[in-house]
This record gives C-alpha cells, sequence and structure tokens, in this order.
C-alpha cells in the first residue's frame, strides 16, 4: 500500500484504485503532475495489480497515461477513453504520467512496449482503455446498489454520478469511493456492454489537451529546462559514423576556458565529452577541441551522390544483389511476362533529417556510489529509457527512477533502443559525481542525427488486355534501418525484415492481383531512424508517382485509375471521393497543376490533392492549396485529427520540397536551419482537412498525411509542366533539369 | 562581466561572459526556461525575447549589450495568459509540441504592438523568423488575426 502526504495540507487521502485484473487500494494526492506521478508499487505484484483509475472521496479522478507527449495530444486521449466508459466527468479527471513498467502499461497494439510511435497510441490502447474504465463503472454501480438496496439494473450514471431514477437518489463517484468494497477479481465486460458511438460523450468532441495552457505562458517543462541542485553542464563532440573513435585529442585550448570542470573521452563512440559551469562554457569548450577521428570501418569517405547511383543500379538489376522478400501476393512477378503491356517507373528519395524544436538533451544525476541514479529526459519510450539507463551504469532498474518532461518534437528521433541522447549524460555524471545536464547544439542534433535513410526504387507494372493493371513489382534498395534502431525488435519480432524501410510497399487496397515488393538491403554505416511517415514517405512517393505515371500514360484520369483500383475498398473510395469534391477536382482550374496521392497507412485511409504553380525560370514549386480527406476510424479528438494532419502536410512539404542531407568525403554537408530548410509560414498553402467519418476503431492520425505530400505534387508537377519528377526533395535545380529534357513523361 | 538590465519588471544582475548570449542567462542563471533554444543562429525564433520593446533573438543577443535595458519574456507578457495573442492562441488551440511557440508568441505580441491590424501578407512576413516543426502555421495565423480583431 502506498502512502504519501500531501505538502500544503498533510493529509493523505483514501482512495480506489481499479485495473484489469486486480482492484485494490491505495492512497493518492493532489497536484501530482507529469514528473510527479503516483507511482503503482503496492503490496500486490504487477501480475495480479494492473491500476490505471484512483478515485478519491472529494471526487477527484486520477487517470494513468502511457503516452509520451511529443504534441500528438494521446496523453490526453487515452485517458479520455478511459474516461467515457467509466463515465466521468471530464472536469473531475486528472492525468497522470504512468511509470515506466511495460508489463502494465505497455501497449498492446505496440508489441506490449511502453513506445509513443507509429501513430499507434489510440490504436493500440482504445480498446483496453474502454475496458479499464467499464469496469471501474460497474464497481461503482455494484457499490451504489448496495448502498441503497436495489438491483444494479435500475441505476444508471451521469458524468461522475450514479442515480436511481426510481427514488431520485445520487450519489457522486467520490462520495462511492469513500466506502467502496472492491471485487477479489475485476469484472468481466463483454464487448457489447460498452458504450455505443450514439452514447460517447466525450470521444468526438473536443477538449483541450492538459498540457496546453502550459505551451501559452511559458511554465511547460521540457528535459532542457530542468535545473537540479549542484548541476552542471555537459556537451559532447561526436564521430559523423557511430564506428568511429576519438585517435587524437587536442584538448589544450578547451581546457583553458573559464568554467570547463573536465574532458572527457567516452567509450564506445559517445564522443568527448565537455564538463563545464554554464553552457556556454561547455560549447566554447567543445568548440575548441581538436579531435581526430578514426575512419568509419563501414561508411569510410561516403558519398552520398555516388552511392544513389549505386543504390539505382542495384534496384535496376544491374548489379546483382539478394533481395529480401516483403510482401507478395497471387503469383508476385509471374504475371509481367504475359502481360499485354508493362511499364517501368524509378524514383529516388534523399536522406531526411527530424529536426526536432528541442535540441536532444538529457539530464542525469548519479548517485555518490554509482548504484542508482535519476534521470530526465524527453523519449518516445519511458521503458526504453529505463533499461538504457541501468545497462549504461551496470545497475539494476529499479535503481532507476525516471522522471517524464514533455518532448520539443519526437518524429521518430527519440526512439531508438539505445536512447543516444541519453547516454551522454549517465557518463558525465558517473564521472563528476554530480548531475549533469547534456545539451546538444542544434549543429550536433544533425551530426548526431539518424536519417531517414536515402532509397532507389523500380516499380515494373504489367497490364492485361483490357488495360487492367494485373502485376506490380517494387523493388527497393535502402539501408536497413530496423537493424540500426531497433535491432531488439528487427531480430525479434520483425524476423529479421525491415518495417521501418519498406511498409508502404503493400498497396492493400488496390486490386491488383499478383504483387511482389523486395527490400535490397545496403550498410552504408550512416545513422538511421524511423522518421514520421517512416518507410511510407519514399515508398509512396514511388508508388503513388507511378500509379499517376500509369494512368496518365494510359489516357486515364489519375482519379478515375485510383477510383478503379479501389472498387473492392469502400472506405479508401469515400476518401478519394471526398478529396475530389473539396479539391474540385472534376472541374480543375487551367493554369494550376492538380496532383493526387491515396494512400492506406495501417488502416487509415487518407487522400490528398496538391494545388500548385510553377516559377518555369527558377524552377521553384509553390504549393496553393493541399486538400486532404481523411478516415481514421473513430475520431476520438476531431480537431487534434486535424491539427496533427495541418502538421503532418507541412512536415511532408519540406521532405518534398526542401529537405536534404547530403554525405560527402565522409563528412553531413548541413549543419543549422540555413542549409537544411524546413518549411516556414511563407511557404504555407491554405489547407483544408475533412475527417470522412467511419466507426472502425481508430487506427492512427499523427503521420498519415507526411507521405502524401510528395507524390501529390509530382503529379501535380506532371499534370502542369509534362515532366515527371522522380527525386526527393523536388529541388528548384532538379524541377529545372526535367523541365530542361532530363525526365520527359 | 557583471550586467545590470530589467527582466519583466524586476532589476536582474547576471555575471557572465561578456559575449554569453543573453538566451543561456534567462534559461540557466535567472531560471526562466520558458524562452527556448532552438538553433543558437538567429534562424528558428524559439529564442525570442522583447528588448525594450521590440523583438530580438535573445540567441544573437550579447549580455555585454543589455546593460540598462529591459527585457521582456514569456513568463512577463502577461500575468495569467490574458495577453491578447495567449488568449487567442488558446481558442485556436495552437501548439503542438510547444517548443517554439513561447517565441511565436512573443513575435506575433510585438507585431500587434507596432502593427495592431496587420495584412495576412504582413504577418506570413513577420512570422517566417520563426519555425514551427510541428507545422502549427495555419493556426499560429489564425490566431494572430483573432487576436488583431478581438484585442
Amino acid at each position: 500500500m502506498l502512502r504519501r502526504s500531501i505538502p500544503e495540507t498533510g493529509v493523505t487521502r483514501r482512495a480506489l484504485m481499479i485495473g484489469a485484473a486486480g482492484l485494490s487500494f491505495a492512497f493518492v494526492e493532489r497536484g501530482f503532475g507529469l514528473a510527479d506521478a503516483i507511482s503503482p508499487a503496492s503490496a500486490a505484484s504487477p501480475t495480479t495489480f494492473n491500476p490505471w483509475v484512483a478515485i478519491a472521496p472529494d471526487g477527484l479522478i486520477s487517470i494513468m497515461s502511457p503516452a509520451a507527449e511529443m504534441g500528438q495530444g494521446s496523453k490526453t486521449s487515452l485517458p479520455l477513453i478511459l474516461a467515457e466508459e467509466l463515465d466521468a466527468d471530464w472536469k473531475d479527471v486528472r492525468i497522470v504520467a504512468a511509470p515506466p513498467n511495460e508489463e502494465i502499461y505497455g501497449n498492446p497494439g505496440f508489441l506490449g512496449m511502453m513506445y509513443t510511435a507509429g501513430s499507434a497510441t489510440v490504436a493500440g490502447y482504445y480498446t483496453p482503455m474502454r475496458q479499464f474504465g467499464a469496469q471501474v463503472r460497474r464497481v461503482i454501480l455494484d457499490n451504489a446498489a448496495r448502498k441503497w438496496g436495489v438491483a444494479v439494473s435500475e441505476l444508471r450514471t451521469e458524468p461522475s454520478v450514479v442515480v436511481h431514477d426510481k427514488t431520485g437518489r445520487r450519489l457522486s463517484y467520490g462520495e462511492i469511493a469513500s466506502f467502496a468494497v472492491l471485487p477479489p477479481t475485476a469484472p468481466q465486460i463483454n464487448p457489447d456492454e460498452l458504450k455505443r458511438p450514439g452514447q460517447f460523450r466525450l470521444i468526438g468532441n473536443d477538449v483541450t489537451r492538459f498540457e496546453l495552457p502550459t505551451k501559452v505562458d511559458g511554465s511547460a517543462r521540457y528535459a532542457i529546462d530542468i535545473q537540479v541542485p549542484g548541476m552542471l553542464y555537459g556537451a559532447l563532440l561526436t564521430p559523423v559514423f557511430p564506428d568511429s573513435r576519438a585517435k587524437t585529442i587536442d584538448d589544450a585550448a578547451a581546457r583553458a576556458v573559464h568554467g570547463v570542470v573536465g574532458i572527457y573521452n567516452l567509450p564506445n563512440g559517445v564522443g568527448v565529452g565537455v564538463v563545464a559551469e554554464t553552457p556556454w562554457a561547455a560549447f566554447t569548450a567543445k568548440d575548441a577541441l581538436r579531435v581526430s577521428w578514426t575512419p568509419s570501418p563501414k561508411a569510410g569517405a561516403f558519398d552520398s551522390e555516388a552511392s544513389m547511383d549505386r543504390y539505382a543500379a542495384i534496384s535496376r538489376g544491374e548489379i546483382s544483389q539478394q533481395a529480401t522478400l516483403w510482401d507478395k501476393a497471387g503469383d508476385g512477378t509471374d504475371g509481367l511476362e504475359t502481360a499485354t503491356e508493362t511499364l517501368t517507373g524509378e524514383y529516388r528519395c534523399d536522406y531526411a533529417y527530424h529536426a526536432q524544436m528541442e535540441p536532444l538533451n538529457a539530464v542525469a544525476s548519479v548517485s555518490e556510489d554509482g548504484n542508482s541514479v535519476e534521470i530526465w529526459c524527453g523519449t518516445q519510450s519511458q521503458a526504453m529509457a529505463v533499461r538504457v539507463a541501468a545497462s549504461t551504469l551496470g545497475i539494476d532498474r529499479s535503481k532507476v527512477k525516471f522522471n517524464e518532461v514533455l518532448l520539443g518534437g519526437g518524429f521518430g528521433r527519440r526512439g531508438p533502443q539505445d536512447q543516444d541522447f541519453l547516454v551522454g549524460a549517465l557518463l558525465l555524471s558517473r564521472e563528476v559525481k554530480r548531475p549533469i545536464k547534456v545539451l546538444w547544439t542544434r549543429e550536433d542534433d544533425i551530426r548526431n542525427g539518424r536519417f531517414r535513410p536515402m532509397s532507389a526504387h523500380r516499380i515494373e507494372a504489367g497490364f492485361g488486355k483490357g488495360g487492367e493493371l494485373t502485376t506490380w513489382h517494387h523493388r527497393v534498395t535502402t539501408d536497413n534501418v530496423s537493424i540500426f534502431q531497433d535491432p531488439g525488435r528487427y531480430y525479434g519480432p520483425f524476423k529479421q525484415r525491415d518495417m521501418l524501410s519498406l511498409l508502404g510497399t503493400e498497396l492493400p487496397t488496390y486490386s491488383i492481383p499478383n504483387r511482389l515488393s523486395e527490400h535490397f538491403a545496403v550498410d552504408s554505416g550512416v545513422r538511421l531512424a524511423s522518421l514520421r511517415g517512416i518507410g511510407f514517405t519514399a515508398n509512396k512517393f514511388a508508388t503513388e508517382s507511378f500509379v499517376d505515371e500509369s494512368a496518365r500514360k494510359r489516357g486515364i484520369d489519375p482519379l478515375e485509375f485510383r477510383l478503379s483500383l479501389t472498387r473492392n475498398a469502400p472506405r479508401a473510395r469515400a476518401v478519394l471521393e471526398a478529396v475530389a469534391e473539396m479539391s474540385n477536382w472534376r472541374q480543375r482550374r487551367p493554369g494550376s497543376g492538380y496532383g493526387l496521392a491515396y494512400i492506406d497507412y495501417s488502416g487509415t485511409q487518407i487522400a490528398g490533392v496538391a494545388e500548385i504553380v510553377m516559377d518555369r525560370t527558377s524552377g521553384e514549386i509553390r504549393l496553393k492549396n493541399f486538400w486532404v480527406a481523411i478516415d481514421p476510424g473513430v475520431a476520438v479528438q476531431p480537431d487534434n485529427i486535424v491539427a496533427q494532419t495541418e502538421g503532418s502536410v507541412v512536415y511532408g512539404m519540406g521532405m518534398a520540397l526542401s529537405e536534404q542531407i547530403t554525405i560527402k568525403d565522409g563528412e553531413i554537408q548541413q549543419s543549422n536551419f540555413y542549409d537544411y530548410t524546413v518549411m516556414r509560414m511563407r511557404d504555407l498553402p491554405n489547407i483544408e482537412v475533412r475527417i470522412v467519418r467511419s466507426d472502425g476503431r481508430p487506427t492512427g492520425v499523427g503521420q498519415m498525411a507526411t507521405p502524401l505530400v510528395a507524390p501529390a505534387i509530382g503529379n501535380a508537377v506532371a499534370e502542369l509542366a509534362g515532366v515527371r519528377l522522380r527525386h526527393t526533395p523536388m529541388l528548384p535545380s532538379r524541377v529545372l533539369a526535367a523541365l530542361n529534357g532530363g525526365a520527359r513523361q | 562581466m557583471i550586467v545590470h538590465f530589467t527582466v519583466n519588471g524586476s532589476r536582474a544582475e547576471a555575471d557572465a561572459p561578456p559575449e554569453t548570449p543573453l538566451l543561456w542567462v534567462l534559461r540557466e542563471h535567472l531560471k526562466l526556461p520558458g524562452t527556448r533554444f532552438g538553433c543558437g543562429a538567429g534562424l528558428c525564433g524559439a529564442c525570442m525575447v522583447h528588448i525594450d520593446g521590440d523583438r530580438a533573438f535573445s540567441c544573437q543577443t550579447q549580455l555585454s549589450g543589455i546593460e540598462g535595458r529591459a527585457v521582456t519574456t514569456i513568463e512577463g507578457l502577461s500575468k495569467d495568459s490574458t495577453h491578447p495573442v495567449q488568449k487567442a492562441w488558446l481558442k485556436e488551440q495552437v501548439p503542438q509540441c510547444g517548443y517554439c511557440q513561447s517565441g511565436q508568441i512573443m513575435s506575433a505580441a510585438a507585431l500587434l504592438k507596432h502593427s495592431p491590424h496587420p495584412t495576412r501578407d504582413e504577418i506570413v512576413d513577420y512570422m517566417s523568423a520563426h519555425i514551427c516543426r510541428c507545422g502549427t502555421y495555419p493556426r499560429i495565423l489564425r490566431a494572430i488575426e483573432r487576436a488583431s480583431r478581438e484585442g
């Protein structure tokens, strides 16, 4: 049993805690925040005790949320889903950061991991959160019925209140919590006992995200904002490639910087660490370091442009290489030999960088004896951070105190299995026996970037006698992201197939009888990560450009072609028809180019139309409009779906038009926002988002529009200028090369 | 060097090398972390503050240059989020990750102070000093127009 005092009053509160597998009593307090979650630790073991809800006698309803909050909103949406079935008044609810315990709080839709990624949080937790809420409500009803001596069937709930209509009696949830007796096992809730969508009070109605007001008055706290007594500051000079090591270190000038405490050559390519009294001293000293690095055994003097040509040759079959099968339907590629006509298309995508606005950082405070640690870091996986802290320091996970903070953007960068942004703080804090905040500059963040990999694609399509698409063969040459980002999942549940690079090559809603997609894996030695939209961003640029190319070459309208391909997928057709209506597709304005793209992303149906104009002298593409129709299943927070989709479009625009990491002679060529150019307000088109309603389970929102944008723009250019852009980003120089005859359709 | 100035109406002093950016003085010395570090190069606007009423990149402002000047940060824009820009930000539900928003709000407040009814082009031009990686630009635009309208 957990007992904690409330600092302000010195009073403890009796409360009801309830979970899926078992029930118990606990004491909760008011005023806990993200960094001060109530711990579920109690006399009961995690296998029998699964706490999500606590109700205090004064009516305060505390609900655990296992999501990390990086602006996507699911830290609010998950408790809201539970509160819906609990029939709680949202005003009574306090959101509590769930501690990093995957056995209790792991996402059943994400391999049981506590990992906020893949737009999978609401999708994965939706059903269990509803059941947990319904269980608590059942126990509350049973207790009210017992108290009043009436049948449970005579009771109903209003938000946070049980009502007995026959006698007009009412008891609040808090009142019931004060006398509630809990059953030895959690009640069973059958699916048909959950609310029907028409009965929802919270789902489908927008609430303000819990942390949003703190982002308007400056009080939001990210890891970079943490200060603890006695804290020093760290900076790291790191090798460009993870398998380089410091060969020589000249730190004389760095040590001479006022305020420098120490300089440490950290193991395993973590880099050379500077510890100083202030951030500015740490940065100044880091810049004064002179370090030479051993060449990367794998990457050597990697050159991305030359490598891209090699990747394209592999995809084309000119360089022979073993493929890994990703997805196959029907007879695979057998149909190509019997096809009446075949078409081929090639596409390329450059490296892209996350550019989350908060440069990576972490605070660690290792105890003097080195046997325990307290950490603060913005991570997409609280549990991974704890594991990495424990393994780095060689201590038990129970000796790691994790403090949850807000994330200044994630986009996939904060989810690697090795939690690289945390390691430097752990090692330096252990060295100096003081709390340390390790700060990466923007330049460090790019130099240490883990990129969406470069890729080369070749698609061959076969058509039958009637012009129908019968065969589809997609060959992708790219690095293996999964093996770098998450070897645990790669060698485990992924079965050594690179889901993070290849997802999006399947075309489940297109009626194409024979399909094959294959991965030609290369090992560049470059740091990699999933990035908003993962493999979809490159693969959909290839597939949706090529679908469009196929339609245009055959003289078929790209919308009608896709409607024909989705003839067996009514939800797909619905978003296509919706976006056609929004963009007035069938009566398009002359003078602009219109381009369409459609994606089935983990079940979310999404279609977009770009309207563009071009400057044929400069090669600049400008978006005037971008229309999106999205069907993500039940719309838990509709305005947030719109916001996420708007942002996802803006992110996709950057990857489509300007964002590019290049590597030459083993050096990353970009270093800050002057040469890694992301979208600003001046680039913004009019963006319109329509949610196409459906009652299916939620299937995800956060990144679904990002991969739409590049193919929609490329297809618009094809319509406007008659040239096909085959390489993202679609830089002005590439547009001009295409206009000058480099890439005629 | 020791520099005296005011922050959010209160007297402040900082003892740091003269080239230290105001950003780090605010965040780490004066414990006002609402002003954010994004690029350190005046390219993203996350560090935007007001100095003597005009917007300024605090990452590009050296400590030596603020002797006797008045600095306002997001923490001092209003006592209780009642500045018209903050009210509009809440109404339009602008922030996502929120990290850039202090700077965006400080710029928007400076814009409306100098130009209470800006055209859309003026807003876009002024606010393009900022980066929001979450892509909240449509809502920032709407919020500034709302703040201009509602005051």
